[in-house]
């Protein structure tokens, strides 16, 4: 009893066999054969149609990251192609697994400057972890297997398969779909010697300063438990990346804030202090170690992680553990002797006070029931009002770092924000995906002015789906971020930053989207309280102060411990409590 | 190019795959490494293929281009060698107007002294080939020169490692246990 089918509809199959039940796209010529098909498939795989193909796979990478689920964005060739390029590196660098499937040009016309052909394989094979070109249908099952495997086994990251028309078009026999398991030349889950472990451990042991730093290998693994069993028994004072956070709970007594450009000033000072660093799941980006130069020049750096490009690639280690984050911590477990750090941890909640007594208060807080509220204060107000498990998406920039800075985590995936990449725009199309991939969730996305125009025609994915997505814009008519670097580092000359915007209102009104605007200080928490009890989707427009900066700050190319407080251009000192 | 670099080969087991050398290439241009030589052909293990890249840089930025190679998902492993850990070879032809050669009284001294080969024999034009080392071929080049060399083409390095370990067939082979044990479950 054989069937026939054609290599879309095998395509389909394959999808929904590798358990995926939502794609994001947008359809277009060299694609329509799948299309077609999949109007027979939309029992088993809903389709999210986006206004744009990079709110598609922003989209995506929203779902991914708040589920671990693999991604799946489907767009035609040739321009479609093109406008999946940032997401494709966005993921690259926030190991973000997709598989995104474009359409293309069929086989014989390859090469020949086709309507709506690009060399998608070619461009990008330099950001994404593999990229392959379906040319006949024969391929798709051995293509796809391996594409979901590569995507979300080891270090995840995205996948292109370049799908050739003539290969949609094709007929095949269709037997029970295989996935992928093996890969010969490709070692997803390396075995760990027990002699690292033991070196590593040895290294802990004979610490007396020593910090963890939690990077997005933690939340990818799932080693939360073990990090905190980790830290706990051996008294380490733990500090995460911007993708690390929500690893541990803000709560947790030793969670000692985030390190990086405008991290808390504990762990960034005490980096300079520390005399051992336990890297997981991290990769020392540049925002994180300022002038690597003078990185930790006191500690030796123990780095754990699932890629093994990423050892001494930006700051030189002295052990280091290939493997899963999850299984290195509870390997480490039982060669950790129990101890104390009292003192060393105390100085951290000592910079703790102080950046609370010279940041932070100022940053949250105000008296002036008629002045616009600070970017943090919302921020604080919104993750406080949004119950159990929220979820924060943002865009780049001010609203990025503050909504970071300033949200409580409780749970692990409760942050999706553009961290390598920087990709403004990012946040609401993400934040739509993160509904989605966690419809239970209250998911809060934060934007300023700039960002949420790059990609505000989402507003209609919203519209068409009824995605509940609380937005907040902070509205401070700037392109907020470079304008502070224009203040402190170019002589206050804001080239291009200011911006005439329309009345987000009256266009939210223009979606059917229930919204309402902050003025003045006095209104936010009426407003705030009127989003989070209204049912569905809802835009905050909240004015800001354009002259509202984040601090602190390590400028660039800065050791981590030289810390701006404020725009007086005051320094952090220890001892010094202002 | 900085004084202070050495010439690396880096040798790469691959699956054959449509796009493998941009793959390869592109970990190159992003740092603006300029690939020297590059060669590609079977080997001896069935089914993959082997790379040979040489380019000029210091110890730790080859290190992590390896680390970047190997990082791709179709290679298998990646290696990276000085000379002084390798047997290597490349191959030069070198085309010559005959006539310049047969007024030269010294032409049988000269091919003698390099090793060269006479391949093809026109009233036109002489084939030679020489293998060597790239000074060497290069010198017979040099040598050559005054006869209005025609065309002169090198091939890139390819290279055998001296070590008695054979790293790739024991990733095979460990991940042919690992693919049993996968199996298994």
């Amino acid at each position: 009893m054989s069937e026939k089918i054609t290599g879309a509809e095998a395509m389909i199959r394959g999808i929904i066999a590798e358990g995926t039940d939502r794609v994001f796209g947008y359809p277009g010529g060299a694609i329509i054969p799948f299309y077609d098909k999949l109007y027979d498939y939309t029992d088993s795989l809903t389709h999210v149609l986006t206004r744009h193909e990079q709110g598609a796979i922003h989209a995506a990478q929203g779902y991914a990251r708040v589920s671990g689920r693999t991604g799946v964005v489907v767009v035609t060739s040739g321009p479609a192609a093109t406008n999946v390029i940032t997401g494709l590196s966005d993921a690259m660098l926030d190991s973000t697994p997709l598989v995104v499937i474009t359409g293309q040009v069929s086989s014989d016309l390859l090469g020949s400057d086709a309507f709506q052909e690009t060399d998608v394989v070619g461009i990008t094979q330099p950001i994404t972890k593999w990229a392959y070109q379906i040319r006949s249908a024969a391929d798709i099952e051995w293509a796809l297997g391996r594409a979901f495997y590569i995507a979300n086994t080891g270090r995840p990251g995205p996948v292109v398969l370049d799908f050739a028309k003539n290969a949609q078009n094709e007929e095949i026999e269709w037997h029970p779909y295989r996935k992928c398991n093996y890969i010969r030349s490709y070692n997803p889950s390396p075995d760990i010697p027990e002699a690292d472990l033991r070196r590593v451990a040895d290294l802990i042991n004979a610490s007396r300063r020593p910090m963890i730093v939690s990077g997005h290998g933690v939340m990818i693994s799932g080693a939360e438990e073990a990090l905190a069993a980790l830290a706990e028994k051996a008294d380490i004072p733990v500090a995460s990346t911007l993708l690390g956070l929500s690893t541990m709970k803000s709560d947790h007594p030793l969670y000692k804030g985030m390190v990086g450009m405008h991290g808390n000033i504990g762990p960034n000072y005490n980096t300079n202090r520390a005399d051992l660093i336990i890297a997981i799941g991290m990769r020392f980006d540049d925002r994180v170690t300022g002038d690597p130069k003078h990185y930790a020049p006191q500690a030796k750096i123990v780095h754990i992680d699932i890629d093994a490009a990423e050892f001494d690639k930006n700051v030189r280690t002295n052990a280091t553990i290939h493997g899963d984050a999850r299984l290195a911590l509870e390997g480490l477990l039982p060669m950790i002797m129990e101890t104390k750090h009292r003192e060393w941890i105390e100085s951290f909640d000592k910079a703790y006070e102080i950046e609370t007594e010279r940041v932070v208060r100022n940053a949250t807080t105000g008296a002036d029931p008629m002045a616009a509220p600070h970017m943090g204060e919302v921020a604080l107000k919104v993750s406080l009002a949004a119950g159990a498990d929220p979820v924060l998406v943002t865009d780049v920039g001010q609203n990025q770092m503050l909504s970071a800075r300033y949200f409580r985590y409780s749970t692990p995936r409760s942050i999706i924000t553009s961290g390598g990449l920087g990709t403004m725009g990012f946040g609401l199309p993400a934040a739509i995906g993160a509904k989605m991939g966690a419809p239970q969730r209250t998911v809060c996305y934060f934007a300023g002015d700039g960002g949420f125009q790059m990609t505000m025609q989402e507003l209609g994915t919203i519209l068409q789906y009824g995605t509940g997505v609380k937005m907040i814009v902070l509205n401070n008519d700037y392109l907020g971020n470079v304008r502070q670097w224009q203040a402190i580092f170019y002589d206050n000359r804001y080239s291009q930053t200011p911006l005439v915007n329309p009345d987000f209102n009256t266009i939210a009104d223009a979606y059917g989207i229930a919204n309402a605007k902050v003025c003045h200080r006095k209104d936010l928490d009426a407003a705030i309280k009127q989003m989070m009890d209204h049912p569905g989707a809802f835009l905050l427009n909240v004015r800001i102060d354009e002259r509202d900066m984040v601090y602190p700050m390590t400028p660039n190319g800065r050791a981590v411990d030289y810390i701006l407080l404020n725009e007086d251009n005051e320094l952090f000192s220890m001892t010094d409590n202002g | 190019m900085d004084n202070n670099t050495t010439l690396f080969t880096i040798a790469i087991f691959a699956e054959n795959h449509v796009g493998l050398l941009n793959q390869m290439s592109i970990i190159f241009t992003r740092r603006c490494l300029n690939i020297e030589s590059v060669s590609a052909s079977r080997c001896s293990i069935p089914d993959v293929h082997k790379l040979t890249i040489t380019c000029f840089s210091d110890r730790v930025t080859m290190e992590k281009v390896v680390k970047q190679i190997e990082k791709r998902i179709d290679v298998l492993r990646a290696f990276l060698y000085t000379d002084d850990e390798l047997v290597y070879q490349e191959v030069a032809l070198y085309k010559v107007p005959t006539a310049r050669l047969l007024d030269e009284e010294h032409l049988e001294e000269i091919i003698r002294r390099h090793g060269a080969r006479i391949l093809e024999v026109s009233r036109d034009n002489t084939i030679l080939e020489k293998t060597g080392h790239s000074d060497e071929t290069e010198a017979l080049f040099n040598e050559l020169k005054r006869y209005d060399i025609r065309q002169f083409v090198r091939s890139g390095r390819v290279a055998i490692t001296k070590s008695p370990v054979e790293h790739v067939d024991r990733f095979l082979s460990d991940q042919e246990q690992r693919r049993k044990r996968i199996d298994r479950v």
